[in-house]
């Protein structure tokens, strides 16, 4: 299988999602004639011109609101958010708009629309630029959100998102665009409310979504290379729909959950899973559920010191061992 | 030009000396029946029969039907709160739009988005919009994708006057221009943004819509109480879009007779003067000028006038029977229309949990 990054795979899926279906156009600021800010949609407007890959303004609230308004009419707008920080200024028409206008119509109007780009902290941009809006999005029927820890992941979502017909919030995330992982060559969908079962295990469950994920992973690795513990870890992929049943499944099997996010701590999406976890799975627990979040401060600046801002594998095998 | 030779040359625009006496006294039942719903819904919403909030239209008529009678296949609407006027304008029926103000299920959203939110895609009505200046990147969006679709046709998008100073208006504009859209904004200039006077919202140097200029955009202030100016200016849009794929911004001068909102107590006697309101039901009426007009013309008769005016009250009784009889959206709707495919049991519908309440 061939070995590509995060970004190419991305990128894979909007090249054949362009071609598959006429409706399909990419817009953003700098997506078309400089390749994407991250080259994540390099040589696109090369090979499908200037009708399906459109440069725009730093306009947020208009360009987002526009493929809002197109994808009323039918079409399926993908549309990059160099940041997804930048949705503050895009706010009402994402929360207002693309999330409540099926509602607000009795079904009778849909918004087919793809917003996506990176979500994260850890680099160094200051506290503007490290928003993780994703708990903030999901706690909004009628969005989904969906979040890509690996590339293989990244391109079997981002195909069924730009299927699905509601509106789908997708978060990537600048550290893992260069970030290599098999990916077929032939085609593959990755269902939304799927969690993915990265790693099997026993004794605890991890649970993640995005980079987080991979630091789960990374965790569980050493805890059995030194702790003799055997974790499970499970990638959510999609936050809104939610795999339930996969996360109830393990953690009554393992009868331990530590969660592992990127988010802020207060009504992130590892306290709504928290609650949930406490709701159904009482009796099969062996130990209190913990987490272990972003730092509850803004995105530090300072180099050396963001880094600890966010989880890492080291404070996931210290919550672990608090309880194994 | 004076008003008088202004509003002569109007009517013999083409797109007004080609109506019918049929199609002119159509225009007129337009008004009518968009004044005769709202007095019956305010009347019903003074007895408790509806919530929140309501935003009256009477007053303004001339300026909704004007417009939406250009409208051809591919000619789309978008509007604020204040959207009644258009919804019936655009062909919505009366029985719908009450049920919906009602709240039941026989409404147009089915009792779930209420005045500001009647949506009927079918007719290439998008909306009712409750966040101002929130609707015009989208009305921005359905003149992309007309263009992008290859057709011939104009979104209007209708704002008010205090809806021009939200930034993502000055946004779509620039983008409007920049990418040759064929887009109309209308403004609807009733004078008041709430309770806040233009003067006292806006810097103006002649009108609103000259801000235009800024970003390339062709513009026109016009009379908004003549439904013949409304037609004419508003035809010479359309034509832009439809064969220029250009953008256009409108402003019609028109007045409200109600407050902001029905909740809103100041609007007589408060920020504007009784004498105010009173000049302008009396000389300014889009009803009776068009209505005095037809008669000119001989078109129309004191008596057809009335039978037309208690058609129209007849009607908008009826759909208050019909409101207060339908039924009420069943508790389980309330999670029906929020996901596209958990409606219709898709695959991806029945693909992990979408809703969290237990």
């Amino acid at each position: 299988m061939p070995l590509i990054e995060y970004r190419d795979a991305l990128n894979q899926a909007f090249s054949e999602e362009i071609e598959r279906d006429p409706n399909v156009v990419l817009m953003g600021e700098e997506v078309a004639q400089y390749d994407g800010a991250y080259k994540v949609t390099k040589g696109l407007w090369k090979k499908f011109g200037d009708k399906r890959v459109v440069d725009t303004p730093i306009s947020e609230a208009a360009f987002i609101g526009m493929g809002i308004g197109a994808s009323m009419l039918g079409l399926r707008p993908v549309m990059e958010l160099m940041f997804w920080s930048f949705a503050t200024v895009t706010w009402d028409q994402i929360i207002n708009n693309a999330a409540q206008i099926r509602y607000m119509s009795g079904g009778l109007v849909n918004c087919p629309i793809v917003i996506r780009g990176p979500a994260n902290g850890g680099t160094n941009v200051g506290a503007t630029h490290s928003h993780t809006p994703e708990n903030m999005l999901a706690n909004i029927p009628g969005l989904k959100v969906v979040s890509a820890a690996t590339a293989y992941d990244a391109k079997g979502l981002m195909k069924t998102a730009i299927r699905d017909n509601d509106p789908v919030m997708f978060m990537e995330n600048t550290l893992l665009y260069g970030e290599k992982g098999e990916v077929p060559e032939e085609e593959y969908l990755i269902p939304l409310g799927k969690a993915d079962i990265k790693r099997e295990g026993t004794d605890i469950t991890l649970i993640a979504h995005g980079r987080a994920a991979l630091t789960a992973l990374r965790a569980a690795e050493l805890l059995a290379a030194e702790h003799d513990i055997s974790a499970e870890v499970i990638d959510l992929r999609s936050i809104r729909p939610l795999d339930e049943d996969a996360i109830l499944a393990s953690v009554r099997k393992t009868h331990r959950a530590v969660l592992v996010d990127e988010n802020k701590p207060f009504c992130g999406v590892s306290a709504q899973i928290a609650s949930m976890l406490q709701e159904k799975c009482f009796d099969d627990l062996d130990a209190p559920i913990l987490r272990v979040t972003a730092l509850d401060a803004p995105a530090i600046y300072s180099p050396r010191v963001e880094s600890k801002q966010l989880p890492n594998p080291q404070d996931v095998i210290r919550k672990v061992l608090s309880i194994c | 030009m004076d008003t008088a030779t202004k509003s002569t040359a109007h009517a013999l625009a083409p797109i007004n000396k080609s109506l019918t006496p049929e199609a002119k006294i159509q225009l007129l039942r337009e008004m009518l029946r968009i004044r005769r719903f709202e007095q019956r819904a305010l009347n019903e919403y003074t007895r408790g029969k509806m919530g929140g909030f309501m935003h009256l239209y009477i007053g303004q008529e001339s300026v909704a039907v004007g417009a939406c009678s250009l409208m051809g296949d591919d000619d789309h609407v978008i509007t604020a709160y204040r959207c009644h006027g258009h919804a019936l304008a655009v062909g919505m029926s009366m029985n719908e739009c009450m049920a919906e103000l009602y709240g039941k299920a026989t409404g147009c959203s089915k009792g779930k988005g209420g005045s500001m939110h009647f949506f009927a895609p079918d007719k290439n009505y998008w909306g009712g919009h409750g966040i101002v200046g929130g609707q015009t990147p989208l009305g921005l969006g359905l003149a992309y994708g007309l263009k992008y679709k290859g057709l011939k046709g104009a979104a209007m998008c209708f704002l008010g006057d205090g809806a021009v100073n939200q930034g993502c208006f000055y946004e779509s504009l620039n983008m409007a221009a920049l990418f040759e859209l064929p887009v109309i904004y209308i403004i609807e200039n009733n004078g008041y943004s709430m309770g806040t006077s233009l003067e006292r919202s806006s810097v103006v140097k002649d009108c609103l819509a000259q801000r235009g200029e800024a970003f390339c955009v062709e513009w026109a202030q016009a009379n908004g109480e003549d439904i013949y100016e409304v037609r004419a200016v508003t035809q010479r849009a359309i034509e832009r879009a439809h064969k220029e794929s250009k953008p256009t911004i409108l402003e019609f001068d028109t007045y409200r007779y109600y407050g902001h909102s029905v909740a809103d107590s100041k609007h007589k006697g408060g920020y504007r003067s009784e004498e105010e309101i009173e000049t302008y039901k009396r000389d300014h009426d889009p009803i009776q000028l068009f209505k005095k007009r037809l008669i000119e013309e001989g078109v129309l008769t004191e008596a057809q006038f009335e039978e037309i005016s208690d058609a129209a009250k007849a009607e908008a009784e009826a759909s208050a029977q019909f409101a207060e009889e339908s039924p009420l959206p069943s508790d389980a709707s309330i999670f029906e229309d929020v996901y596209f495919e958990v409606d219709r049991q898709t695959e991806a519908g029945r693909t992990g949990k979408h809703f969290f309440n237990d």
